[in-house]
């Protein structure tokens, strides 16, 4: 981790609430991480564990009302996007923070070409003209890999396959040459070997283009194929984040834990080749004071329903910069593992 | 776009026929006839040669293809000949009405206008009130104005024209006295004060059927607009850094004008139709008052032709509006 340069993106205590006729749903709970120029940061967690949310949240897309984001600081360079005024905010979105979303087949607009749906934000933040937005979008769309780029400008969204169609969001989100890219499960509703061309994609043109991309997924074997760093997130909260080599090799919060013994194996009996995690994860509807995780957790303990672990580093370095967990159980030592 | 076109037009052929015959066969067969008409007074061999001059006693499919010849090809002729004073039709039988015994089409051709100016107004003014409504009901959805809007689309929905209509001539024409209660179809706009006087006396039908217009426009356009503001391209163009303007207006409308097209493009031939309430209601001598007074005189040919014209009306918009859902929607389109 290149410390000391000042990170691309920094969340500090991010909280955010929907309210809805229930009563109040917290789904992000002081969420707090950085984003290096050029790394990769993979959000893993089921359904319903906030990566999205907290992502969304970051740059003002969820609907409001019913969101609500109640505090923290969303730091993209020197200013706080949560404090910058709606119409301001308009030229941050797709100018310098890209989105690619979970489903390509309706994530495009059906009646616009989609040489105009990747002109539109150029035109609109770079102030470009008719001709160099069409120029670059020539650009883009070969940069992502679409054949005969120029005729496929006038082509509709349907006359793409969902590869193709994830390919024209990737380079729409790329168009203004943004800071950060967050990718929302973009290769979920793919098949997998559509998902690994995405995959080799997006770390092709971060190598190109040094931009710092967020990959929410569900999907720890896709982190581990381009993520740098995870961030596992459970019940709206950091459980566990740290590098990806330490987390996969000397896995902490029993959340990730179990998470990576759900990865199905080719190997193995075939009766013990599926594991599940039971339980669903929880709807909260106050600001956690114990573990959300304590009621699927093998290790809970009584500390566990009396107070909310806070993050602590397991390595020593400052908290957020290597490995920490917000857990109270401590794995026993792996026999053999130098890990003081 | 074109084979798409050519191809739903060649379809309208056998449905346009289809229908012509349903509507002869449905009118000549209904209970009454010239003949019941005709005093008993008259003698026998006297009524015989009147319905023999008015042919209705030749065998039906006879008449039905007699009246089919008419229909396209005379009338279409005299229409030629009376534009360019050529005389094509010479001598040609044209279709008669039993009751006046002059050509069906002139006659039409006194009422429409009417017609056109007081409903096609009230139409256009219902579309323009409605899809800024529904637009913006949909945008602030349960908002104050969204209550207003739904409440606005009830009472058009739910109140009947001819009470609406009354209550506006206690209102605006006996009470305040803004508007004449009876419209004057013999009034001729030639110059500001006729034309302020014929706004005047087409304020209230407009209104009326204006408002029963919006109110079923309006819902189709919020519902459509509610619909797609959900959907995935919108968060993208969000995402895009769009603005509000440009996400709802362009992204989101674009998408549900799709159906509301459809339904304006329908509404159209009712427009033709006339709206038979309001008409009399306001004195309006139009098509739906002489489309009434047709059937009370059992005069056959006026009823089927203008019923036929209506078919053709609706065939033809109906057309119109593929091709409109298929400019809108290119997932539409055969290509």
């Amino acid at each position: 981790m290149p410390d000391g340069a000042a990170p691309v993106l920094e969340v500090r205590g991010l909280k955010t609430v929907f309210r809805t006729r229930g009563g109040e749903m917290h789904a992000a709970n002081s969420v707090s991480f950085h984003l290096n120029r050029g790394e990769v940061l993979g959000v893993g967690g089921e359904s319903g564990s906030g990566k999205s949310v907290t992502m969304m949240s970051l740059i003002g897309l969820l609907p409001s009302p019913p969101a609500e984001i109640r505090d923290g600081a969303v730091l993209l360079g020197e200013r706080d996007l949560l404090k910058i005024p709606p119409d301001e905010l308009c030229h941050v979105r797709g100018a310098k923070v890209g989105f690619v979303f979970q489903d390509p087949m309706t994530s495009l607009n059906p009646v616009f070409t989609v040489g105009m749906q990747i002109m539109e934000p150029l035109r609109e933040h770079m102030g470009m003209t008719k001709a160099q937005a069409e120029a670059r979008a020539v650009e883009l769309l070969e940069l992502v890999g679409i054949p005969d780029a120029r005729s496929r400008l006038k082509s509709y969204p349907h006359q793409f396959s969902g590869g193709m169609r994830q390919r024209v969001m990737i380079a729409i989100a790329l168009a203004c040459d943004p800071d950060v890219l967050i990718a929302d499960e973009p290769t979920t509703a793919l098949d997998v070997t559509i998902q690994a061309q995405i995959m080799e994609l997006v770390k092709e043109l971060r190598q190109k283009l040094g931009m710092a991309i967020i990959w929410i997924t569900h999907d720890l074997g896709v982190i581990a194929a381009v993520a740098d760093r995870v961030m596992v997130m459970y019940g709206g909260q950091v459980v566990e984040h740290g590098p990806v080599k330490e987390i996969f090799a000397d896995p902490r919060h029993p959340y990730t834990r179990a998470l990576l013994k759900t990865i199905p194996s080719i190997a193995g009996a075939r009766e013990a080749r599926l594991q599940v995690i039971e339980g669903q994860p929880p709807i909260l509807s106050a600001a956690p004071t114990a573990c959300p995780f304590r009621a699927r957790c093998a290790h809970a303990m009584a500390v566990c329903e009396a107070e909310n672990p806070a993050r602590r580093a397991v390595d020593g370095a400052p908290l957020g910069h290597g490995h920490d967990v917000a857990c109270h159980w401590t794995p026993p030592a792996r026999e053999g593992a130098g890990h003081a | 776009m074109l084979t798409y076109t050519l191809r739903r037009l060649l379809l309208a052929i056998p449905t346009l026929l289809l229908i012509s015959l349903v509507i002869f066969l449905l009118v000549d067969l209904a209970p009454g006839s010239p003949a019941s008409e005709i005093p008993l007074t008259v003698p026998p061999e006297v009524r015989e040669k009147i319905l023999e001059s008015l042919s209705v006693n030749q065998p039906i499919f006879v008449r039905y293809l007699l009246w089919l010849k008419q229909f396209f090809w005379v009338e279409p002729l005299n229409g030629i000949d009376w534009l360019f004073g050529t005389n094509y039709a010479e001598g040609m039988q044209r279709i008669i009405s039993y009751q006046t015994r002059s050509p069906v089409f002139p006659l039409i051709g006194e009422r429409l206008p009417q017609t056109l100016t007081v409903i096609g107004t009230a139409y256009l003014v219902g579309v323009l009130i409605a899809l800024p409504i529904g637009i913006y009901s949909a945008y602030r959805q349960y908002s104050l104005f969204d209550q207003f809007g739904t409440m606005f689309a009830m009472i058009g929905f739910s109140v009947p024209t001819f009470f609406t209509g009354t209550v506006f001539i206690i209102v605006f024409g006996v009470w305040l006295g803004w508007f004449p209660t009876k419209y004057d179809t013999t009034l001729e706009v030639t110059d500001w004060d006729s034309f302020v006087k014929q706004l005047r006396q087409m304020a209230m039908p407009v209104m009326v059927l204006g408002l029963a217009n919006a109110a079923a426009i309006s819902r189709y356009m919020r519902s459509s607009m509610l619909e797609n503001m959900r959907q995935d391209y919108v968060r993208t163009a969000r995402a895009k850094g769009m603005s509000e303007r440009t996400v709802v207006l362009k992204h989101v409308l674009r998408n549900s004008m799709i159906p509301v097209v459809t339904i304006i493009a329908l509404g159209i031939p009712s427009i033709f139709g006339g709206a038979i309430i309001t008409e009399n209601l306001f004195g309006v001598n139009g098509i739906g008052a002489a489309l009434i007074g047709a059937i009370r005189g059992n005069d056959l040919p006026m009823v089927q032709t203008l019923a036929f014209i209506f078919a053709i009306l609706i065939v033809t918009f109906n057309l119109i509006a593929d091709v409109l859902y298929g400019l809108l929607d290119p997932r539409i389109r055969y290509d």
